[in-house]
């Protein structure tokens, strides 16, 4: 038993190497294919965040008259907390407001003496709401239209807003389902990339496995080897896709910090490395065993 | 003991059967050196097939020692091939295994010891006249050569028969003889051989029992046999 065992590994690892071109023509193809899955897995995080980002800055505002007193609008804040579609309030006083204001114009001279001459703060308080799904943002609104504190309502930004707001939402929406197409579409380009190219490998070697069947090997020993071979193209693919994707990662990440600045592609791969290295292998290794053992049955009925 | 009772084989081809054997019967009996002679399509490879199961019998009954062959299982079959050699006119080495590994994979297949597969494979090897190119693989071999290292590898688990179908179709007379002789030798030795061959000269110069066959029938069967066909 642990003789054949060995006997089989053995063949495996020789089939591999004395296979040479062949060999390293699939597995350049099983890393191709591990490199779009790896692909889609960064895809699938940047799409993420990119749409959180783009969430986050989704938000409606209701500034309050200059006079409201602040237990009114303490008041109107707890109450919107209560809304189910509501996931955070923020509160900005007037000195507050003033102060954002400040900071964002200090290079501007001719803003800040203004202002200063201005004697009063002109800025009005204000609630910041966010939603937990863009699309909520209407019935949020409709509830601002109903409610007790409206007398103190400035304006709402909503209603300026809708348009853009609501396109925004669309969007979201949009990317989460394009991208989960585009995932679902790649990985099967991915998977069945991979799967022939050993199914060939295999094809070009369906006489000799004509042959061991003649000379008296069992099925079993026969495969063994195939699937060996499997198994060694899903490591060495699996390992070769994630050292390729290191200096791509390394390389990319700056120009992806433009776009979405709330990653950094580079310190999230590196400390995930293990984890990207683990599914690589899982995804490389698994398809090997499957597609081998799919691929032989074929050419051992004889 | 080979016994064949009553075997047809019919192909369907499209609508009409074609008969590539029909009530062939007949009985080997443990070694014999018989030739199964007759032209392209006469039904002598059907023969050599459904010996070792890689095609069963519309009718009739194929039975090898203990085996009845038509009723192995699928998984039942390497049992049977590994106490049959087989020797094919186009040698069907692995091209990727040394003549060695060639030799030694009919005993791994088998299951048997590293310390047996290192005894014996460099012995069958020697019979057979390669020693010295042991570890050369096949494609830096000659044809005769090649038909030699698959003659060591039919004989090396002791089968009780070695079919041998063709095996000098695809060589130059000096290697053909070379590759009789050692037919002949393996069968001094107690191995059934059963040669299937359209070569003239082999048949009348072995001078032993020959079956001629013609469209898929036995039209003689006779104990040192000439080859007569016209």
């Amino acid at each position: 038993m642990l003789t054949t065992l060995f006997r089989i590994i053995k063949y495996g690892f020789l089939g591999f190497w004395r296979n040479g071109w062949l060999s390293a023509a699939t597995l350049s193809i099983v890393v191709i294919a591990l490199l779009v899955f790896e692909g889609l897995i960064i895809f699938n995080i940047l799409t993420k965040n990119a749409i959180a980002s783009l969430e986050n800055k989704i938000d409606i505002s209701v500034y309050f008259k200059a006079d409201t007193p602040e237990d009114e609008i303490l008041q109107a804040k707890k109450s919107l907390e209560t809304l189910a579609e509501v996931k955070s309030v923020d509160y900005i006083s007037r000195d507050k407001a003033l102060e954002i204001f400040k900071e964002r114009h200090k290079d501007n001279p001719m803003i800040t003496q203004s202002l200063e001459e201005l004697q009063e703060n002109p800025l009005l308080a204000s609630l910041n709401i966010k939603a937990y799904n863009p699309k909520e943002y209407a019935t949020i609104a409709d509830n601002l239209e109903k409610t007790n504190f409206k007398a103190w309502f400035e304006k709402v930004t909503y209603a300026q807003n809708a348009v853009v707001i609501e396109r925004l939402g669309k969007i979201v929406d949009t990317a989460k389902k394009g991208g989960l197409i585009l995932i679902i579409f790649l990985a099967a380009v991915a998977v069945l990339v991979n799967f022939n190219t050993i199914r060939l490998a295999i094809y070009s070697n369906r006489e000799e496995i004509g042959i061991m069947r003649l000379v008296g090997a069992s099925n079993s020993f026969i495969r063994g080897p195939y699937i060996v071979e499997g198994i060694i193209y899903g490591l060495v693919a699996g390992i070769l896709s994630v050292v390729i994707a290191l200096p791509a990662v390394y390389f990319t990440s700056p120009y992806l910090k433009i776009f979405i600045p709330e990653i950094n592609l580079w310190s999230y791969f590196l400390s995930n490395l293990f984890v990207f290295l683990g599914y690589q292998l899982l995804f490389g290794i698994g398809l090997g065993i499957i597609s081998s053992s799919i691929a032989i049955r074929k050419y051992l009925r004889i | 003991m080979i016994i064949f009772q009553n075997v047809s084989k019919l192909y369907k081809n499209n609508s009409h059967e074609i008969a590539a054997l029909e009530d062939v019967s007949f009985t080997i009996n443990p070694k014999e050196f018989i030739s199964l002679v007759g032209r392209s399509g006469a039904g002598k490879s059907t023969i050599v097939k459904m010996l070792i199961g890689e095609e069963k019998p519309t009718k009739g009954r194929v039975i090898f020692a203990s085996y009845d062959i038509n009723k192995l299982k699928h998984k039942e079959l390497p049992h049977l091939r590994r106490k049959i050699g087989v020797i094919f006119q186009d040698f069907r080495l692995l091209p990727n295994k040394t003549a060695y590994e060639n030799v030694a994979f009919a005993l791994e297949a088998a299951g048997r010891l590293q310390s047996d597969i290192e005894e014996f494979v460099p012995q069958a090897l020697e019979m057979v006249g390669l020693k010295e190119k042991m570890f050369n693989f096949p494609k830096e071999l000659s044809g005769g050569e090649k038909q030699r290292v698959a003659i060591a590898r039919a004989m090396i688990n002791h089968p009780d028969a070695i079919i041998a179908d063709e095996p000098t179709g695809n060589l130059d007379p000096i290697n053909t003889w070379e590759i009789i002789k050692l037919l002949l030798k393996i069968n001094e030795l107690g191995t059934t051989i059963i040669l299937a061959t359209h070569n003239k000269d082999i048949v009348n110069y072995l001078d032993r029992r020959v079956i001629s066959l013609e469209n898929g029938k036995i039209i003689r069967d006779e104990e040192k046999g000439k080859y007569i066909l016209v």
